[in-house]
């Protein structure tokens, strides 16, 4: 298949970018997105020209580096699927497609379509952590745990940071991404020691960094390639409201 | 965290949807007495006369409007900071919100506020005698309010401008609902549908219910 891509250009944080068109000709419909602008760079390098910059690592969904938004859908218009898992055979022959990167104040560009995601990181250094008492390894098995909470927290762990949640997000809010680290550790019982102290500390970083306010449009949900459920956002609400009051 | 005062993202939305689920209490309360005029100017005169005149009530008008100052405050706080951390937008962006009226929560809630404002100066400013000639009196020398709503529903201007508002405010209705449960925390799949539900079906019930008023009126129906 024959395509045009239009594509975020930006030499520096500090250039002003631009668009630019490429064709790429002949692609298979089994060739990965990722591996599409494989091809083009192979194409520019030839050139000569400077290839296009985009994140990637593990390429099989679940480091959560690429970072990509596709023709207005972050990770590109498939469901639940990230860049690196979406094919070229969910787009139509001839079709152009827009690639920008992440939009948010956060969230930097550095090149191209590479964006600075260390805000996320920040967060989980300022509260996402738990006390382990030193001493013998406790027995994994010693520790009661509801079956229902295990499999909810383990629903938010799923989470693999990939800011797509902040990049959908009109308002470039950050709760989905939060919450999801807040329920993983607040739903289990090595996570109750810090709980209040987390949420408020999670929150007020998030707020600190930029990211916007929640108006609750689930646009994030929409399109979080690991599912993470709004229910998220409201735990962390209750936790939020909790932790204040109490 | 630093010492300074500082209300969190989360703080400023429950306060919001706290002073939201005011107003939309509110608003059943101001739409069961508008719906006396459907019966009888003496049932819709004798309403508007305790609202005017029962000291609970007049307390409470204050903090009323205390709730909206602060739900608009603070909904243009958020909505300032919400478009500051997006500088650069995006060339495409698909609709991605899972309800389309989150997209103009700030635009129904300014349109709200016209109409407030207007709504005010039409009835509330007359009442305390600081505009317009007064509200015209019954035979029995009592405040003949129904005549003063039944005199505006005269303009089909008027009606029409009404309509179109309370459309708008059914929009920011239906999304603000089931939001404001999702904000404090709320939340839980298997009542989730249920309140969604709850709030659509609110927002249809109170926009109708505002709208066949002027309408009926209008057409004179009753
Ligand atoms: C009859 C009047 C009104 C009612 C009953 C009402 C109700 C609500 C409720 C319940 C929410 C959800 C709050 C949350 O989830 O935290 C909301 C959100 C909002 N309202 Fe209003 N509101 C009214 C008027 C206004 C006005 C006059 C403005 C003017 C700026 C406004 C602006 C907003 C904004 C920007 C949001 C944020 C969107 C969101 O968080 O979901 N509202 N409203
Ligand atoms: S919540 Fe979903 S969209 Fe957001 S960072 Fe985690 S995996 Fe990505
Ligand atoms: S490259 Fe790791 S998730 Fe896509």
């Amino acid at each position: 298949m024959d395509l045009k891509l239009k594509i975020w250009r930006q030499a520096s944080p500090t250039d002003k970018g631009q668009f630019v068109d490429y064709d790429v000709l002949d692609i298979s419909p089994d060739t990965s997105f990722l591996e599409m602008i494989d091809i083009l760079n192979d194409k520019l390098v030839e050139k000569g020209d400077d290839p296009v910059a985009f994140d990637h690592d593990c390429r099989e969904g679940i480091c959560g580096m690429c970072s990509m938004f596709i023709n207005g859908h972050p990770h590109g218009p498939e469901a639940a699927t990230t860049t690196c898992q979406l094919h070229m055979r969910k787009f139509k022959d001839g079709e152009t497609i827009v690639i920008e990167p992440w939009r948010a104040k956060p969230f930097p560009v550095i090149k191209d379509l590479i964006v600075d995601r260390s805000a996320f990181d920040l967060i989980i250094q300022e509260a996402g952590y738990i006390s382990v008492s030193t001493g013998g390894t406790p027995d994994a098995n010693a520790v009661p745990i509801k079956r229902e909470n295990a499999e909810l927290a383990m629903d938010a762990a799923a989470c693999i940071g990939c800011g797509a949640c902040v990049a959908a997000c009109k308002n470039a809010s950050a709760m989905l991404f939060v919450s999801a680290k807040v329920s993983q550790f607040a739903l289990l019982p090595q996570g109750k020691v810090e709980a209040k102290k987390r949420v408020k500390e999670m929150v007020a970083k998030m707020d600190e960094l930029g990211f916007g306010n929640c108006t609750n449009t689930y646009a994030c949900e929409a399109e979080c390639p690991k599912e993470i459920s709004i229910t998220n956002i409201a735990r962390m609400n209750r936790q939020f409201i909790g932790a204040k009051l109490g | 965290m630093s010492n300074k005062p500082y209300y969190s993202s989360v703080t400023k939305k429950i306060i919001m949807s706290l002073m939201g689920l005011f107003l939309v209490t509110f608003l059943v309360v101001h739409l069961t007495l508008n719906s006396f005029l459907l019966f009888s100017n003496n049932l819709f005169n004798a309403g508007a006369h305790f609202m005017g005149t029962n000291a609970f009530i007049q307390v409470f008008q204050w903090v009323l409007f205390a709730g909206f100052a602060i739900h608009i405050f603070y909904g243009i706080v958020l909505q300032i900071q919400n478009w500051m951390s997006r500088p650069k937008g995006y060339k495409k962006r698909a609709s991605m919100e899972q309800s389309a009226f989150s997209r103009y929560m700030i635009y129904t809630g300014l349109l709200i506020f016209i109409f407030l404002i207007i709504h005010l100066g039409n009835f509330f400013f007359v009442k305390m005698g600081w505009a317009g000639n007064g509200i015209p009196l019954t035979s029995n020398g009592e405040e003949n309010m129904a005549q003063l709503v039944r005199s505006l529903f005269q303009h089909g201007g008027y009606v029409t401008f009404y309509v179109i508002m309370f459309l708008l405010m059914g929009f920011h209705l239906d999304h603000a609902f089931q939001s404001a449960f999702q904000t404090l925390g709320l939340n839980h799949k298997t009542y989730w549908g249920f309140i969604k539900g709850l709030s659509r079906v609110y927002a249809i019930v109170v926009t109708l219910g505002f709208v066949i008023i002027p309408l009926f009126v209008y057409f004179k129906i009753v």
